[in-house]
């Protein structure tokens, strides 16, 4: 009980203490891949401890929504470390931990965040709320999709299942719906977490953004929560790509030793998925609106052929 | 009808009525005519392919008892140009409109309508332009016998945009304080989903009274204040008015001089073209080409400094001549720092260009056709990349120009792209010209005493700077006073053309089609 609760906490911790983190590495590293110094990685602990330490202003017109939403974004956040296999396979909120919960996890959040974008009344905020909403309607059925593929072959939709049984079986890696969906997955995760070429999360320019504009109107803690959630969206995402494709050093034991190599194990693999996603990010230009529904039913038939293969491959 | 040449001009002049018509400075010709005779004069000029390029006032009451007003007629390459001087009586105040022959015209009318109070008769639209709601009625700061005023209040009246209603139509208000570090602009959007169907902009939020202060300020001091009309087009403004006192004064500057202002002018272009080609990549969310391009600004703004003392070219321009720094620069070595910072820009450019994902997002992008250009009056660099071959260095060149032989960098598309080749052309043939300079440039003095200003005494100074051609006409009140400064910056003939830039565009294009012309709010607001 006690290693239940211990590992619980460790996976709380690593979610919200390795998000600035990994947020801050992706701008140093692509920074440098622009030929620029660029900021220290640990950059955003210091943008959240200056954020955390000033007044919050908000509209005279705001409902207890816009108040509301930071707290809701950071819970729910939170709350996915205890359902997705960070370290171990069978975490706290395991027996919970399938894709379906996950998926609506992520959506509470976003239709908090849409709903405060219209609260404040700003056109900017309601602009980037019909945005968000419509990429992330396209998004959601893709990445149920892929890691249906994933369910599929591993016989359950219970994340920390399909972790294990790849772990046992690691050829079931090598094949070609497991990559597909891998693609899939990666792509989604872009719209998902606000990434280039989907939305520009460095951007100063209004008209253009899509999260950046439901939060223009957020400042002090609860800007602080409101990006600090959504670093640790990117971090979840990095992870589930990392853990539930790649799930080698995630552990079904709750000692210490074999914990130790999974966390060692998730920094590597995050490592490498962060030097991908900074060089697709700056390899990408931002694509017109328009163009991001393409983006995202191609990574939807992505996803698609990949649950196919599964079939035709048996 | 015949080619336009100055004897044409000049018939078409003397056939409306003209009075005193006479040869001005090279490729003008100038009259004086009476106010209703204009429109007229319009017509057959029109018919002939001159329209209005610049319409300014003057309050001459204390002198001739009427107002002043003069027209600049031209072809889009602004050469051969009518002068055109229309006296009209303080009693009257009022003049006819050329607002349904030419769009330029109606908005340098509505500017005189609201500072001077002088009403052009028959304009469809006189909303104010200028000057803002917090403006008093029937106050018009630019006459001369009025005393400044304290009592602004907000007239309680939103201004009155024009207004797309129906199902599904939505207003976007943007500005005038922006998130980024720019001047401020209010644009008012109607959009259907994401499409604009239609964008009106409100400019003069900063309106700070520059016309004014030139007829106060000592004239010593006047060259700074040229400079400061615009802060990335110093050189541009300062030259055009520099010029404009040159010609008021009968005076000229020294050859050396003339070599040197090019360097200056095209230096200015250098780092302002190789800047916009890095914001308008960088809004396309492509960060390499914005890093590398702001760093070549940056070598630019260095090399600016060296050859000038300043990094934004100030103080190196001066009545006469030039003065600082740049009149012992190292020109070859200024030529070869410039052809290696420009084969870098034109690297970047590639590497950026050859991005589909970028061209993608340029291409068809803001798209301003020949024909809309050509209503609107559309000048300078967004001109020639709407097709308009005209480019004042080479049509009607000022300084060295017209012994260098430029190369106007004209593009058919009109669109996003087109304007950043535009660029990318107009950096290299500027390294071509100063190499040019460095291998030709005369030896001798770079300043020259001017001959004292003739109260009365005026003059124009146009040059190609980097956004188009700048305008200054100068009108002497003694010899260290002057009775008028106008300045036309390219951005006011432009910034009506990014609202039918945009149009069937979507919302989140607009900051590249705006980027792509970059005008500017200070230039406009005087």
């Amino acid at each position: 009980m006690t290693g239940t609760v211990a590992i619980g906490l460790l996976q709380i911790l690593v979610v919200a203490l390795g998000a600035p983190l990994l947020v801050g590495v992706l701008r140093t590293l692509e920074a440098r891949l622009v030929g620029r110094r660029g900021p220290t990685p640990w950059q955003p602990y210091a943008d959240l401890r200056k954020l955390l330490g000033k007044d919050a202003v908000v509209s005279e017109t705001a409902s207890w929504v816009f108040r509301a939403t930071p707290y809701v974004l950071a819970a729910s956040m939170l709350v996915t470390a205890l359902v997705v296999p960070v370290l171990v396979t069978r975490p706290p909120l395991g027996f919970a931990g399938n894709i379906v919960l996950l998926m609506y996890l992520f959506m509470l959040g976003t239709f908090f965040l849409a709903l405060a974008g219209l609260d404040t009344g700003s056109a900017f905020g309601g602009m980037g709320s019909s945005r968000e909403v419509a990429v992330a309607a396209l998004a959601e059925p893709t990445v149920i999709l892929a890691v249906f593929a994933l369910a599929l072959r591993a016989g359950t939709i219970n994340l920390g299942g399909v972790v294990e049984r790849v772990e046992r079986e690691p050829w079931l890696a090598a094949n070609p719906a497991h990559l597909l969906a891998f693609a899939a997955f990666f792509i989604v995760m872009l719209a998902e977490a606000g990434r280039l070429p989907v939305d520009n999360p460095a951007t100063h320019l209004e008209l253009t953004m899509i999260h950046e504009a439901m939060v223009l109107e957020y400042s002090g803690r609860y800007l602080a929560l409101v990006e600090w959630a959504s670093a640790m969206k990117l971090f979840v995402f990095l992870t589930l790509l990392a853990n539930l494709f790649f799930p080698w050093g995630v552990t079904s034991l709750a000692d210490p030793v074999p914990v130790a190599l999974g966390l060692l194990a998730l920094a590597g693999k995050l490592a490498v998925l962060t030097a991908l996603l900074a060089l697709v990010e700056t390899s990408v230009a931002k694509l017109r609106l328009f163009r991001v529904p393409e983006l995202l039913s191609g990574s939807f038939a992505l996803a698609l052929l990949s649950v196919l293969a599964v079939f035709l491959l048996r | 009808m015949a080619p336009l040449d100055l004897s044409s001009l000049a018939r078409a002049l003397v056939e409306s009525g003209a009075d005193g018509v006479a040869a001005g400075a090279p490729g003008t010709v100038e009259a004086r005519l009476p106010a209703r005779e204009i429109p007229a004069l319009a017509d057959r000029l029109a018919r002939a392919g001159a329209h209005c390029q610049l319409l300014a006032a003057a309050d001459a009451r204390a002198a001739a008892g009427a107002f002043a007003l003069v027209y600049v007629f031209a072809p889009p390459t602004l050469r051969p140009a009518a002068v055109v001087r229309v006296a009209v009586p303080a009693a009257e105040a009022r003049f006819p409109s050329l607002a349904t022959r030419s769009f330029t015209a109606s908005r340098f009318e509505r500017e005189i309508h609201d500072l001077y109070g002088l009403v052009p008769v028959g304009h469809p639209d006189l909303r104010r332009l200028a000057l803002h709601q917090f403006w008093p009625e029937g106050y018009w700061p630019l006459r001369r016998d009025v005393a400044p005023r304290a009592d602004f209040a907000d007239a309680g009246q939103p201004f009155p945009f024009r207004r797309v209603e129906g199902e599904g139509l939505f207003e976007i208000t943007v500005g005038p304080v922006h998130a980024g570090i720019i001047e401020p602009g209010h644009f008012r959007f109607s959009v259907e989903g994401e499409t604009i169907v239609n964008l009106e902009t409100r400019l003069g939020f900063v309106h700070k009274g520059t016309e004014k202060l030139f007829e106060t300020l000592p004239l010593a001091r006047a060259p700074e204040l040229a400079e400061r009309v615009s802060g990335d087009t110093s050189a541009g403004h300062a030259l055009a008015f520099c010029q404009a006192l040159e010609a008021a004064s009968g005076g000229a500057a020294p050859p050396r001089a003339a070599w040197l202002r090019v360097v200056l002018l095209e230096l200015e272009r250098l780092y302002n073209h190789v800047a916009d080609v890095g914001m308008i990549v960088n809004d396309t969310g492509f960060a390499f080409g914005h890093a590398h391009c702001f760093r070549i600004r940056e070598e630019l703004l260095r090399l600016n400094a060296r050859v000038s003392g300043h990094r934004l070219l100030r103080g190196a321009i001066v009545p006469g001549g030039v003065a600082g720094p740049v009149e012992g620069a190292a020109l070859a070595d200024v030529a070869t720092a410039v052809e290696r910072l420009v084969a870098e820009f034109a690297e970047v450019a590639r590497v950026s260009l050859d991005n589909t994902l970028v061209l993608e997002r340029l291409q068809g992008t803001g798209r301003l056709t020949t024909r809309t250009a050509r209503e609107l009056g559309v000048v300078g660099l967004a001109g020639r990349a709407s097709g308009i071959d005209a480019d004042a260095r080479r049509d009607a060149p000022c300084a060295a120009y017209d012994a260098l032989g430029v190369r106007a960098a004209v593009h058919e598309a009109g669109d996003v792209l087109a304007r950043t080749l535009v660029r990318l052309d107009e950096a290299r043939e500027a390294a071509r010209l100063i190499r040019a300079v460095a291998g030709r440039a005369p030896a001798g003095p770079a300043r020259a005493p001017l001959p004292p200003l003739a109260a009365g005494a005026e003059g124009f100074g146009l040059v190609e700077a980097w956004r188009g051609p700048v305008w200054h006409w100068v009108v002497a009140a003694g010899p260290a006073r002057l009775a008028r400064v106008k300045v036309v910056d390219p951005s006011f003939r432009n910034w009506p053309a990014l609202e039918y830039a945009v149009l069937k565009n979507i919302v989140p294009d607009f900051p590249l089609c705006n980027k792509s012309f970059n005008l500017s709010y200070s230039g406009n607001d005087l």
